[in-house]
C-alpha cells in the first residue's frame, strides 16, 4: 500500500512531465511587431536569464540589476545593467508614430588609465551574455569610435565589428547578479521568511495548535517529513531531514514564483539547467560522501552470480555509472518538466501573435483558444509545481537512503535499490 | 543551445545561496520545528490518553458508586426486614409477656379472692354460728322457763338416745 502510494504521485508526474506547463509571461506584447515576430527569439528570451528584470507594460524598461565581471588582466567591475543598453525612440516615417525600442549600447569603464569595453552582443554565440571588448590593435581611437554608439554587429564566431572596428571577444568571469539570481535570492529569504515565522510561532506560542498559513506550512513540512523522510530514512531522518526539507521548500518556492508573472516572480529558475544541476549535485554529494560501507559494498562488489563481476567488470560498471545517472535524472528531470511547461505556455500565448496575421477572425478565435488553454496550463502548472518539488525530494530522500543500507536491512529484498522505470 | 549549457555565475550564486540557506535553516529552522512538533504530537497524546484515563477512571468511579448504592440498598432493605421481625418479634413477645404476666395476675387475683371469700365465709359463718347460739340460747332461755318444759325436752331427748 505504502509503494503504491509512493508510485501514485511519481506516474502522475511522469504523465503530467510531459505537459507540464510553466509560466512567466507578462510580456507577451514584446512581439507586437506583429510583421517582425520572431517566436524563437521570444520564447528563449523569456526561458533564459537575463541582466535586468523586465517591468509589466513594457519590453523595453527594465529593472537595472548589477554587473560583476573580472576582465581578462584581472581586474572586477560592478556596473549597471543599465549602462548596457539604451531607450531609443523612433519615429515611423510614414505614420508618424514613435516607438520606443532598447538598444546595446558599449559600457566603457577606466581604471588606471586603461579602458575596458563591455557589450551584450546579439550574434556571437555569447548571445544575451556580457563580453569585455579587445581591440585587436593598441588603438587609441578606439573609445572615440564605439563610446555613446550602437555598434553594429558582424556576425563572426571570435571578432566583432563595431561600427568599421573589429574587437576580438573575451567572455569574463561573470558572476552578475542576474535576473535569476536576484529571483534566487527572493526565493531564499522568502523560504526564510517562512520557515522562520513557524519557529517564531513556536518561540511565541509555545504548543498551540497552528491557525490559517501557520497551520499549512506545518501541514507541509509534516507531509514531507512523515511521508518521505519518515518513511524512507526511518531511525536516520532526522539527520537529513534538514537537507531535504530545505530542497522540497526551495523547489517549490522556486517553481510557484515563477508562475507570478510580474517582478517578484517570472523568472525561469527550475527551469534553469543551473539551478537543478546544483541541486542534483548536492544529493550526489550528500548520498555518497555519507554512504555506507554496504553501499560502496554493493557498488564493486555486489551480491551477483560471479561471472557478472569477474573477471569482466559489468555489474560494476552498471553500478558506477548508476551513481551518476541517479542525480543526473533528478536534474534533468526537474529542468525539463519546468522550462518544457515554460515554453508551452510561453508558445499559446504567442499563437495569439502568429495567427493575428491572418485577419480578424483567426485572432478572435485564437485569443479564446489560447487564453483557455493558457489558464489550463497555469492550473497545471500549479500541481506540477508540487509534484516536482516533491518527487525531487522523494526521490532524494530515496537515493539518500539506499546509501544509508548496512546490509541487515537490504535482506528483507525491500528499498534495496531503487527501480530505475520508476525514475522518470 | 544556451538552455543546456549551465551558466557560471547562475551556479556560483546558486550554490552559495543554498549553502547559506541550508545552513541557516539547518542551525535555526528545521531541528526546531521538528522538535516542537514532536512535541506537541507528544503533548496530544498525552492529553488524549490522559483523558481516555479520565473516562475510564470516571466510568469505573461511576460504576463503583453504583456499586455501593446498590449493596447500601440492598442492606438497607434486609436492614429494614430484620427491623420488621425484630420488631414483630418484640411485639410478639412483649404480648406474650403481658398475657403471661396478667395471667399470673389473674390468677394471683382469684387466689387472693377465693382466700378472701373463704375468710370471709369462715367469718360469716364464725358468725352466722355465734348468732345462731345466741339466737338458741335465747330461744332457749324462754323455752325452758318452766320446768315441766325442760323435763320434756330432757325425756324427750333421752327417749331418742334410747332409740339409737
Amino acid at each position: 500500500m505504502k509503494r503504491i502510494m509512493t508510485i501514485i504521485p511519481l506516474l502522475l508526474a511522469l504523465l503530467l512531465g510531459v505537459q507540464g506547463a510553466y509560466a512567466s509571461d507578462a510580456h507577451g506584447e514584446d512581439a507586437k511587431e506583429e510583421s517582425g515576430l520572431d517566436v524563437k527569439e521570444v520564447i528563449f528570451h523569456h526561458l533564459g536569464d537575463g541582466y535586468g528584470w523586465e517591468v509589466p507594460f513594457s519590453h523595453v524598461y527594465r529593472i537595472p540589476l548589477p554587473v560583476i565581471v573580472r576582465a581578462q588582466d584581472g581586474n572586477w567591475f560592478c556596473f549597471s545593467s543599465a549602462k548596457l543598453s539604451e531607450v531609443t525612440v523612433y519615429e515611423d516615417e510614414s505614420t508618424g508614430k514613435k516607438e520606443e525600442t532598447l538598444t546595446p549600447v558599449v559600457h566603457v569603464a577606466e581604471r588606471d588609465g586603461k579602458k575596458y569595453y563591455f557589450y551584450i552582443p546579439h550574434l556571437t554565440q555569447h548571445k544575451t551574455k556580457v563580453v569585455e571588448l579587445l581591440p585587436l590593435s593598441a588603438d587609441a581611437d578606439a573609445d572615440a569610435t564605439i563610446k555613446g554608439t550602437h555598434p553594429h554587429e558582424v556576425a563572426d564566431a571570435a571578432t566583432i565589428d563595431v561600427n568599421g572596428k573589429v574587437f576580438d571577444i573575451y567572455r569574463p568571469f561573470d558572476i552578475s547578479i542576474t535576473k535569476n539570481v536576484l529571483a534566487l535570492f527572493i526565493a531564499a529569504i522568502l523560504v526564510t521568511a517562512m520557515v522562520m515565522s513557524v519557529v517564531r510561532f513556536y518561540s511565541r506560542r509555545g504548543l498551540k495548535a497552528p491557525r490559517k498559513g501557520m497551520g499549512f506550512m506545518e501541514m507541509l513540512i509534516d507531509f514531507i517529513y512523515t511521508g518521505v523522510i519518515k518513511s524512507s530514512l526511518g531511525a536516520k531522518a532526522n539527520k537529513f531531514a534538514p537537507y531535504l526539507l530545505t530542497c522540497f521548500f526551495f523547489i517549490l518556492t522556486m517553481n510557484l514564483l515563477g508562475l507570478v508573472v510580474i517582478f517578484p516572480g517570472g523568472a525561469n529558475l527550475t527551469g534553469n539547467i543551473a539551478i537543478t544541476l546544483v541541486l542534483a549535485v548536492a544529493t550526489f554529494i550528500i548520498t555518497n560522501v555519507l554512504g555506507t560501507k554496504h553501499y560502496w559494498k554493493e557498488i564493486f562488489w555486489p551480491d551477483v552470480p560471479l561471472f557478472l563481476k569477474f573477471p569482466l567488470p559489468i555489474m560494476q560498471m552498471i553500478e558506477v555509472f548508476g551513481i551518476f545517472t541517479k542525480p543526473a535524472a533528478l536534474c534533468v528531470r526537474l529542468f525539463a518538466n519546468m522550462m518544457g511547461g515554460h515554453m508551452i505556455v510561453i508558445t499559446l500565448t504567442l499563437l495569439i501573435f502568429i495567427f493575428a496575421a491572418f485577419g480578424a477572425a483567426a485572432l478572435g478565435a485564437s485569443v479564446v483558444v489560447s487564453v483557455l488553454f493558457t489558464v489550463f496550463m497555469l492550473l497545471l502548472d500549479v500541481l506540477v509545481s508540487f509534484i516536482q518539488a516533491y518527487v525531487f525530494t522523494l526521490l532524494s530522500a530515496l537515493f539518500i537512503a539506499a546509501a544509508q543500507e548496512n546490509g541487515h536491512h537490504a535482506k528483507d529484498g525491500e528499498g534495496h535499490d531503487i527501480e530505475p522505470s520508476v525514475e522518470a | 543551445m544556451e538552455l543546456f549549457t549551465p551558466d557560471f555565475g547562475l551556479v556560483f550564486w546558486m550554490f552559495i545561496a543554498f549553502v547559506i540557506l541550508f545552513l541557516v535553516l539547518a542551525k535555526w529552522g528545521w531541528p526546531m520545528i521538528l522538535k516542537n512538533m514532536d512535541q506537541r504530537a507528544d503533548t496530544i497524546d498525552k492529553g488524549v490518553e490522559y483523558a481516555q484515563q479520565a473516562k475510564q477512571q470516571l466510568d469505573n468511579a461511576r460504576e463503583e458508586a453504583r456499586k455501593y448504592m446498590e449493596e447500601a440498598q440492598a442492606r438497607q432493605a434486609e436492614m429494614l426486614r430484620d427491623v420488621a421481625k425484630m420488631r414483630t418479634q418484640m411485639i410478639e413477645e412483649a404480648k406474650k409477656q403481658a398475657s403471661e404476666e396478667s395471667q399470673k395476675m389473674i390468677e394471683a387475683a382469684k387466689v387472693s379472692i377465693e382466700q378472701s371469700r373463704k375468710e370471709a365465709e369462715l367469718q360469716f359463718r364464725n358468725e352466722v354460728s355465734k348468732f345462731s347460739i345466741e339466737i338458741a340460747e335465747k330461744m332457749v332461755r324462754t323455752q325452758m322457763k318452766d320446768d315441766a318444759a325442760q323435763v320434756k325436752l330432757v325425756d324427750k331427748l333421752l327417749d331418742e338416745i334410747e332409740k339409737n
